[in-house]
Parts: C-alpha cells; structure tokens; sequence
C-alpha cells in the first residue's frame, strides 16, 4: 500500500475518535511547547549577555593587576604595582596583530558640580578608548593623546553622570567640575550604552587621562590593567599567551614564579558567563524533556487500546490479503502522525508562549531553527518509539484469532 | 467437468487446537477435492469442524497436519507473506457478520482489497470498485456508510468487496446468518448468478439445510469428518423463488 493511503487511513482512523485523538496530542503537544519555551528563555538569555559582553569591544584581551602580599599577609586582585604603561607600550611595540593598548587606572570619586555632587567611577584611560570599545560621543570629544601626554585635567562624563550633575540630555562641554578637589574641565559627553552584564551600568562613569589619574589624583607609577585590542584575525588565546610571555619578561619573573598578572580574553569571559545559562537551559530542557516523555507513554497507550478496539478490523485487512508489514505500518503511521501533529502545535504554542514572555515579561527569547527541529525530530522519534509496541502487537495477530475477537 | 485439475485438493487434513491442558481435535483427517465452477456447501451441527476447515481453505489458519493444494499450489507450507498474497488475489471472503469498516463509504469498503494489491493506481480502484458495486446491484449505494445501509444491502458490499480482486475462490462462512428469508434468497441468487455466469467457485458454510440446496454438492461434517458429501438433486434457484414470491406479495395486494 502507498504511504500517501497509509496516510489518509492513519489521519482518517484518529478522526474517528476525535477526542481521544485530540487528548493524547496534549501531552505531546504540552511536551514540545515546554521544550521550545525552555530553550527560547535561555537562548534569549545567553544572546543577551554575550551583546553586553560585545558592547564592551571587540577582540578584547585584559590584563590585570595580580594579587599581591606573598608573605603572611596577602592582599587582594590588583594590589600588585608591577603593571606599568611602558608595558603597554612594549605588549604594543613589541607583539603583532595589536589594534589598540589602553591603560587603565580606576577609582571611585565625588565629582563636584556648580550645584551638585556625584558619586561616580572615574576610570583613567587613554584617548584610544574611545575606538577600543567603538563608544562615540554624544557632545564635545574625547580627550586627546596630548592630553594624555600632558596629564591634562579633563574629562568625559558618561551619560548617568553628566544627567546626575548637569540635567538630564544637557551639554556639559566647556563647564567646570572639581575630582579630589581639582578643577577639570569637562571636554565631552559619551552615548549612553546601557547596563552591562553584570548589573552596573556603563555609563555612570568618567572618563579621565591615566596620566593625571596617575600623577594628580593618586600619585602612583603603576596601572590596575591594560585594556589590549586584537586585529579581527588574531586567536585570542594566542595573544593571551604572548602576553603572558613578554610581561613575565619585562617583569623579570623566574620559571618557578607565578605571574603577577592576569590574562583574561573576552572568549573566556563570555563563556564564563554563559556557563550559568546554559546549565540552566539544559536543566529546563531536561525537565520539559520529561513531559515529552509522559506525551509519548500517551501515545502508546492510546494506540494500545485502538489495537484492541480494532482487533476485528486487524482481521478483516488480513483476510483480505494485508500482509504484517502494512498493517505494523498502517499503526506506526497513526502513532506518528499523531505525535507529529502534536508536535506541530507544540511548535506553534511553544513559540507563541515564547513571544507573550518577552513581550509580558520583558525577558530576551529566541526560538531557533534548531529547538524546533529538534522538537519536531524528537515527536517524530517519540512516535516511533512509542507506536512501535502497539503496532507490532497489532502486525502479529492472527487473522482468525483477529476476526473472532469480540 | 471430469478431466479438469481441482481447484482445491486436501487429503488427510487435520487441525488440533492445543488448549494447553486439554488438545481439542476439530478436523480428524479429511479428504476434499473441488473442481473449478463447483457451488459446495459444508454443513453439520455446531463443533463438527466446518467452520475450522472453511478457515484452512481461506488460508486464514495453518493445518495441524496433512496437504492443502490450491489452483496448483502447495499453500498449507506457505510463509505468512505469500499466504498474504494467496488470500488477496485467489480467495474472496463473505463472512456472517459482513465484517464491513464503519464510518467508511461502500464504495472504500469494497477498495480495500485492492489497497493490498500494490500496483493499483488510485482510479482503477475507483472504477473496479464501482463495477463490484453494480454487479450486486449497488451502483446508487456506493458513498453510503454501513449504518445506513440494510443487512442485505451491507452483505452485498461484502460480496462486492470479495469480488473486486477477481478471486478464484469465494469462501463464505454463515452468509445468511443474519439475513431474513428473503434477503437470504436473494443473496443465494446472487452466488448462483456468479457461479453458473461466470464460472466462479464457491464453497459456502451453512448449517441450513434449505440454503445448503441453493449449492451444487453438500458435503456434511461430524466429530472432524466428512460424514457425507453427495450432489444436490433438486437443486434451488434462487431467481425463481424470488420472483414467485414476488408474484404471491401483488396477489395479497
């Protein structure tokens, strides 16, 4: 018999009991649904925290201050004073395939305005920062190699801070604020670019030349990291490794030494981050993949009992010359299409819970090609699986045993 | 007839059903032969073995023991498949329940041999089925259901059903079972028309000796034997009766 019959049979017996039919596709359809939505919510997820991690730039590899006090009294990351701009300068003399090397200095600081005050990150850079994390101004510019030269007293506000002291959407330029009690003079307001992964948001800052950070705020020699930029081509493990070599030289540390700094590419980070996500991801998918399950045990029992109400029918298409083989396809071909159609729906509920999560609750999702393939694939498998029993049981009757069923 | 081959050749057939602690011996050894064109009825009481040899002849069981040949070929050693494709292409089945699918038009009721057939495109089985259905007299019953059909008209699909494969054999087990008198005499009518028009061969399962006379040999069954098996002298004919009947139903009018 043609699959395009077995088809029209299998579609016309599950007519026949509608309701029944309609029962057992629920839990299929609950099952693939469950499935789509968990994987949606962590697919958004992890797509969300790997944008904030790209907003902080591309190809980026830091380097930290390590942890200091090797003695009885150990202190913590970035206590060490080892790291110093000419490293940046050397990582970026020295190595190949080096877009951008910012130092960085940071501290937390009360910048005073005309009126108002704000508690806020001052972070010391150099002009390349700007490009480093593709972040444009929104007023004025950014402050100039000259004046990281010239440790000069300017700064950039980010967008939260320039809101908190001068008004939200003003333009600030040209106006005066003191940090540590020292005037400087603000020459620039960035874009804002939203919270960051990790809950703080990137534009309560300000912006100022290491160089003056160095000498006018803190008076130290050394920086707290480098921000380093790869060309687009460059593995960043492998620059990691270069790194790590040329600062163990130019800190004259022996083999048995461990570094007194930190490499850490953006790779590793976001799959730090993303580590959590997806080990929930798995975990909801897991659970859902139990619902699936129980649809598929739903699906073999009901196609049990259709065997059974059939017997005489089983009977009949054997006395008429039905061979085992279509009548075990005639049964699998219900349990599939069955599984499949619930699949469907699943597919369709599962997307539009998806859609009403974001929308209502405002969480990223994303329903991908391969949840719903996999979905689809998995219903498909479910009904093979679980149709197969009942529908060999139905194949192995024997026909007068079958057509005297009562 | 003499000088043609036998249709259906059985000797020392036997069929034990083992119950487990007890083994009930239905068909002790019994000898058949039936030439092509024969109308046989099986008949005897309840338990005689009739029904179980009509079973055998349809391929629908395995003998215990003993030879089955049909139209030459050695079918009680045949595996599942090709005994499969023996019952669909040599054997058509009339069964006392009419056995019909529910929720299925007459019309796809009788197509269902074909779909076994393989090689049956989709048209073809249309218009054979349609021809099956007219041949019984159904042509304007064909997308009823069964529900809305009568005894004998649901009997008539089934024959139609067993035709539309163009057996050699058509095997009907208590075809009248469920049938009043006249809806029984005019399926008898339509065996007899098949038989004697087209030469087909039938063996019919009865335990009414009155339907038993519409055949041209009876062959009576006891305790797993053939007891008896002699031609019909006066035979029916179905054909005159109804109309007879007929006649008598305008004189009461």
């Amino acid at each position: 018999m043609s699959l395009f019959m077995t088809v029209r049979i299998a579609i016309r017996a599950l007519r026949r009991n509608a309701l029944g039919t309609a029962l057992t596709a629920l839990g299929m359809i609950i099952g693939v649904a469950a499935v789509i939505v968990m994987v949606a919510i962590g697919t958004g997820a992890r797509t969300a925290i790997e944008q904030q991690i790209r907003s902080v730039g591309s190809n980026i590899v830091m380097v930290n201050a390590g942890a200091g006090g090797f003695g009885p009294v150990r202190q913590g990351q970035g206590a060490v004073t080892t790291l110093t701009p000419e490293d940046a300068g050397a990582i970026r003399g020295q190595l190949e395939g080096i877009r951008y090397a910012s130092p960085a200095l940071n501290t937390r600081s009360q910048i005073v305005a005309e009126t108002t005050n704000w508690n806020t990150q001052v972070q010391g850079t150099s002009d390349e920062l700007v490009e480093l994390r593709s972040w444009p101004v929104q007023f004025g510019s950014f402050f100039s190699a000259a004046d990281v030269r010239a440790a000069a007293k300017v700064v950039v506000l980010g967008s939260v801070a320039r809101d908190q002291l001068f008004g939200a959407g003003a333009d600030p330029t040209g106006a005066s604020v003191r940090i540590h009690n020292q005037p400087f003079r603000v020459v620039g307001v960035l874009t804002s670019k939203g919270q960051a992964a990790f809950g703080q948001d990137q534009d309560d800052t300000a912006f100022i030349p290491f160089t003056t950070m160095q000498k006018r705020l803190l008076g130290v020699r050394h920086v707290s990291g480098i921000i380093l930029s790869a060309e687009d081509d460059v593995p960043l493990d492998r620059m990691a490794s270069e790194v790590t070599a040329l600062l163990r030289q130019r800190h004259q540390l022996a083999d048995a030494e461990v570094d007194d700094f930190m490499v850490r590419t953006q790779t590793e980070m976001t799959s730090m981050l993303t580590s959590t996500t997806d080990t929930m991801t798995y975990l909801l998918a897991g659970i859902a993949a139990v619902s699936l399950i129980v649809g598929g045990i739903g699906i073999m029992n009901i196609m049990l009992v259709s065997v059974t109400e059939r017997t005489r029918e089983i009977g009949l298409r054997l006395a008429v010359g039905a061979r085992d083989v279509d009548v075990l396809a005639q049964f699998l071909v219900e349990a599939i299409v069955l599984s499949l159609a619930g699949g469907a729906l699943g597919i369709l509920l599962g997307g539009g819970t998806a859609y009403a999560v974001s929308a209502l609750m405002h969480w990223p999702t994303a329903v991908t090609a391969s949840s719903v393939g996999m979905s689809a694939g998995v219903a498909a498998a479910t009904g093979v699986f679980f149709g197969l029993y009942p529908a060999r049981k139905a194949a192995a009757l024997h026909p007068i045993e079958a057509l005297r069923y009562e | 007839m003499t000088g043609a081959s036998p249709l259906i050749s059985v000797r020392e057939l036997t069929k034990t059903y083992d119950l487990g602690e007890t083994q009930v011996k239905a068909l002790r050894g019994v000898d058949l032969v039936v030439l092509p064109a024969e109308f046989v009825a099986l008949t005897g009481p309840s338990g005689s073995g009739k029904s179980t040899f009509m079973h055998l002849l349809g391929c629908l069981d395995r003998p215990t023991g003993g030879d089955y040949t049909l139209a030459g070929v050695d079918v009680a050693r045949l595996d599942r498949r090709p005994l499969a494709r023996v019952r669909n292409t040599q054997i058509g089945f009339v069964f006392q329940g009419f056995n019909l699918l529910p929720r299925t038009t007459a019309l796809e009721n009788v197509e269902l041999p074909l779909l076994y057939a393989g090689r049956v495109g989709a048209r073809e089985r249309r218009e054979r089925a349609a021809e099956a259905l007219e041949a019984v007299g159904l042509a304007d019953r064909r997308s009823h259901h069964p529900n809305q059909l009568s005894g004998g008209q649901q009997q008539r699909v089934a024959i139609a059903r067993a035709l539309v494969n163009r057996p050699r054999l058509l095997l009907a087990d208590e075809p009248t079972g469920n049938l009043d008198t006249r809806t029984s005499i005019e399926v008898m009518g339509i065996f007899q028309r098949l038989n004697e028009a087209q030469g087909l061969t039938i063996v019919l399962v009865t335990h009414e000796t009155d339907i038993a006379e519409y055949g041209t040999r009876i062959v009576a069954f006891r305790d797993g034997r053939v007891r008896s098996d002699l031609p019909v002298r006066r035979r029916r004919a179905a054909i005159a009766e109804i109309e007879r009947l007929a006649g008598e139903a305008d004189a009461a009018a």
